[in-house]
């Protein structure tokens, strides 16, 4: 094994086309006789429709079709569907209304989809639109989850009463109610976690094709999982048997969670593709994305910290409305339950967790998962009340954190998951020396002599990724397993084709599976291919989110154990030597002990002309596939320190230091670790200081629906991060890696946070931390 | 449909265009020079940055019809000779890029940028970025790409 490669900071191999403009986007796609579909969208948040005229549409030169609700329930395509089923506390399933690709009779939130318009051109679709007659009765609409479940609020679904889709909870209520009865101190905190909206730059898009003579479909989509998506499509929606439906995710430009799910607009398009017989294509305009992209987070919570007299948790308390919007999207509901309320002991031993959940419709988008998915909420609750216990009880909130650290792996939490390494003492120590702790006093005063009100705030976080133990999640209500597949195919002349079942949307698989394959079997980067998102190449695969890319990586690692097996065996025979005598090294086979061997291409030709070994013992061939199914989570934590400085005069805050040291378990390439670090931080720092998706409380219109209104992080809105990493490699893959995909956007809000609040001197403060609420906490201060 | 002509990339074109029809799908779809891309309809993103007349141009803000006559350079037509410019090279050596998508106009306004400031600082490259989003990087090393680039280039011209 050439093992210098892995570690190493090898540049992309995926670069290049992108630098010269020859990526290849599902926009760029663009099929011989292609039409072009524009959706109209609901313009009222919550409205009964009482008819829909197209006529006038359809007759406008240029339109080739006008689709309804009606004509699709007519083919019987069904409606989408949410994958992971929760119970609730009183053992009832969660109750989700219908999800129809096209709303039929009523409309749930502004931008829900009323017609598709197929037109020789995108303007003459969108135009034609603006023809189709719709008579709507307005009706109440209620957007905030903490009023979704009052009696008076509006309803959206008959199937959920009190627009309470499940009321979930995890951990021991008892013991949790007898730590606080014993404490000696108790600490409280509300907290509402911000709705965001992804904003991948790449718009969503997808172009459904028809095969008459095949009777087979093609979907080229934004696609963070084709398997999925065609699993879906075929299995839940019915538009074809998954083998007459191809589909396939080429270059994808960001997902973040957004481009997981199943959306209409691709279920719809890849239909109408047979009912027009032409490719249909349709692609989102920034301001669709922002109505109708899943959107992330809206938490409304209320924490609560038991303590002894000492100082040690415990005992901890959460009250949870998770918004999910006006439908159930493609796996919502795991969301706010498995994937949050898991990680509530964050990196302490806390002997006593109980955490419950109400999940309610609202008219407004679907929530779904968004970098991080839960593990973000549930950080930003953890952290941001042990500083706050911290701060009530005058201890340092470094020395408060080491005193209920989990030092002892590995740690079964009152809550699930069982922690199997780390050391978080490491990366704490780390990230002080970074951050240089001891003078953040002087770098306080000297911000004061300037006038501005200096901030410090840590997160040492721990999160849940390598998305997941089948049949834990299967338990636990998940429709799917979450193992990964891969298929490695040597060439006869040595080249390595590998189809992976994971999707690289911006992650730079293509760089670094390669180095996994040149690492183990000792060849060049540039022998080695890495096939993906594609259904008609690659076997199956889950795809690629809650950075579950060490999955894919276990499971081409797997793939190679065959491979190296199956060319010892080969390479015995040619050697005329004993296979105990074989030994694998720097892409050689050598016989031990003497000078005879075979360079890893020489067996690879071997395999195929098959002249040398008996056909009836070993096939002809070197090609080997492998299905990896984890055993646990991997848990990569860490700590990300925060300072601020706020102009008191105009209310606006700068980010003055960031400081993260993470524990990514083994690293396969640091320059693309510390990339993904950096945009994670990114978007956490954009959830702390800027974003937030609004909708009009009475009206329920989207406030925040373009870039004039939805602040993005802009280049100088953020600071270069001082980063840092420990290791303690992950035990549950033999690469022993952990991800590193999700952490920066998980642990950085509640960094941020407690730095505003350490400079503002309150405990309370709602997120995003604008100029206009840093300046109002201010003036009311006094 | 009126036509339109003008260069792209050292090469005389023309087509028929109605007349709203925006010069980055001029672009894309008559000229299939899809390399330039459409983040967003409010001219904020930046993915649809090209050249024209030797100016760093928004394409989603501009009308086909404008570009007449002009000179218009897009990502596809910035490596010669099959030598990438010092600003695609940076990119790949910084690992300025992660999904690809603002990368084209990220690139384009790298180049203009350093044309016409000559002593780039972090500061200014942060704050001239002010008009392109990236949803991936974090920003930092499309920065240190920058950076780099400029002072490369400098050396070059020195």
């Amino acid at each position: 094994m050439t093992a210098s490669i892995i570690g190493s900071g090898v540049k992309r191999k995926e670069d290049h086309r992108f630098i010269t403009g020859q990526g290849r986007y599902t926009d760029d796609i663009s099929r011989p006789g292609q039409a072009h579909a524009y959706f109209l969208r609901s313009p009222h948040a919550h409205a009964k429709i009482k008819s829909i005229d197209t006529s006038a549409a359809r007759a406008k030169k240029g339109v080739v079709a006008v689709f309804t609700g009606a004509d699709l329930t007519a083919d019987k395509i069904g409606g989408l569907i949410c994958g992971w089923m929760i119970t609730s506390k009183d053992g009832s399933q969660m109750k989700a209304g219908a999800h129809p690709a096209l709303a039929s009779d009523t409309v749930r939130y502004v931008g829900d989809h009323v017609a598709i318009v197929i037109a020789e051109t995108h303007a003459l679709a969108r135009d034609a639109s603006e023809l189709i007659k719709v008579e709507y009765e307005e009706l109440p609409a209620v957007v905030d989850p903490a009023k979704a479940q009052s009696a008076g609020a509006a309803q959206l679904h008959a199937e959920a009463p009190r627009n309470t889709i499940y009321q979930w909870e995890i951990g021991n209520k008892a013991e949790t109610e007898a730590a606080f009865k014993r404490a000696a101190h108790t600490v409280k905190l509300s907290l509402i976690n911000n709705r965001l909206i992804p904003n991948a730059m790449e718009p969503r898009a997808c172009v459904g094709e028809y095969d008459d003579g095949t009777g087979g479909y093609t979907l080229y989509v934004t696609s963070q999982n084709p398997h999925v998506a065609r699993l879906v499509m075929s299995a839940f929606i019915g538009i074809a048997p998954e083998h007459k439906l191809r589909v396939v995710a080429p270059d994808v430009g960001g997902g973040f969670g957004s481009k997981i799910f199943i959306y209409a607009e691709e279920v719809v398009c890849t239909w109408a593709a047979k009912k027009v017989n032409r490719p249909v294509k349709w692609t989102a305009e920034r301001s669709e994305s922002f109505m109708s992209d899943a959107h992330g987070r809206d938490h409304v919570t209320s924490a609560e910290l038991a303590l002894d007299a000492d100082a040690r948790i415990t005992g901890f308390r959460v009250k949870t409305i998770a918004n999910l919007g006006a439908y159930m999207s493609t796996f919502s509901s795991s969301v706010p339950t498995y994937l949050y309320g898991t990680l509530l002991s964050g990196q302490y031993a806390i002997p006593a967790i109980y955490c419950e959940v109400d999940a309610v419709y609202t008219n407004t988008a679907p929530v779904d998962a968004y970098r991080g998915a839960g593990r973000p909420e549930a950080t930003f609750v953890v952290e941001r009340i042990v500083e706050e216990a911290a701060r009530q009880l005058k201890i340092d909130p470094v020395e408060f954190r080491r005193k209920n650290f989990v030092r002892e792996f590995p740690h079964q939490t009152p809550v699930i998951m069982n922690y199997d390494a780390g050391d978080y003492e490491a990366s704490l120590n780390e990230a002080l020396k970074i951050v240089d702790y001891k003078n953040f006093p002087a770098r306080k005063a000297e911000a004061k002599s300037r006038g501005k009100l200096r901030g410090i705030g840590f997160s040492t976080y721990i999160e849940a990724c390598g998305l997941a133990p089948s049949a834990a999640v299967g338990s636990l209500g998940a429709g799917v397993g979450l193992w990964e597949s891969a298929e490695v195919r040597v060439t006869p002349t040595g080249g390595v084709e590998v189809f992976t079942g994971a999707h690289s949307h911006g992650q730079g698989h293509e760089t670094t599976f390669a180095q996994v394959v040149a690492g183990r079997l000792g060849i060049p980067m540039e022998n080695i291919e890495i096939i993906h998102g594609d259904t008609a190449s690659v076997q199956f695969g889950m795809g690629t989110y809650g950075s579950r890319t060490s999955v894919g990586m276990t499971a081409i690692s797997r793939a190679l154990d065959k491979i190296e097996a199956k060319a010892k065996r080969i390479a015995a025979h040619v050697l005329e030597a004993s296979l105990a005598d074989i030994v694998f090294e720097n892409g050689e086979f050598k016989v031990a002990g003497t000078d005879r061997k075979l360079a890893f291409h020489e067996v690879a030709l071997n395999a195929y002309i098959a002249h040398k070994f008996p056909t009836s013992e070993i096939e002809p061939g070197l090609k080997e596939s492998a299905f990896h199914d984890p055993t646990n989570f991997t848990f990569p934590a860490g700590c990300h320190i925060c300072e601020v400085e706020i102009d008191p005069e105009t209310g606006v805050t700068t980010i003055a230091n960031f400081v993260a040291v993470d524990d990514f378990g083994n690293v396969i390439n640091p320059m693309i670790v510390e990339g993904q670090v950096q945009g994670g931080i990114t978007q956490g720092i954009g959830q702390a200081l800027l974003e937030h998706g609004v909708y009009d409380t009475e009206s329920g219109q989207l406030i925040t629906g373009s870039y004039m209104d939805y602040t993005m992080p802009r280049a100088d809105d953020v600071p270069n991060y001082k980063l840092g990493l420990t290791v303690t490699p992950c035990p549950s893959n033999p690469l022993g890696v952990k991800g590193c995909g999700e952490a920066g956007a998980i642990a950085s809000p509640a960094a941020v946070i407690n730095a505003v609040t350490d400079a503002l001197g309150v405990k309370e403060f709602e997120m995003p931390a604008t100029p206009a609420r840093v300046w109002q906490t201010l003036q009311a201060r006094g | 449909m009126p036509g339109v002509a003008m260069t792209v990339n050292g090469k005389a074109v023309s087509g028929e265009v109605e007349p709203r029809t925006l010069l980055v799908h001029f672009l894309r779809e008559n000229l299939r020079l899809t390399g330039t891309h459409v983040g967003c309809d409010t001219s904020q993103c930046g993915a649809c940055v090209v050249h024209v007349n030797g100016k760093a141009v928004k394409s989603c803000t501009m009308l086909a019809l404008q570009a007449e006559s002009a000179q218009v350079t897009t990502i596809e037509g910035l490596a010669k000779d099959g030598k990438l410019h010092p600003v695609q090279a940076a990119f790949k050596e910084h690992h300025g890029l992660q999904c690809g998508f603002c990368t084209p106009g990220m690139i384009m306004t790298a180049v203009d940028m350093i044309r016409r400031i000559p002593n780039l600082d972090e500061t200014t490259i942060r704050q001239q970025l002010e008009g392109n989003l990236c949803r991936c990087t974090g920003y930092q090393n499309i920065v240190k790409a920058i950076h780099a680039a400029a002072n490369e280039m400098k050396g070059a011209h020195a």
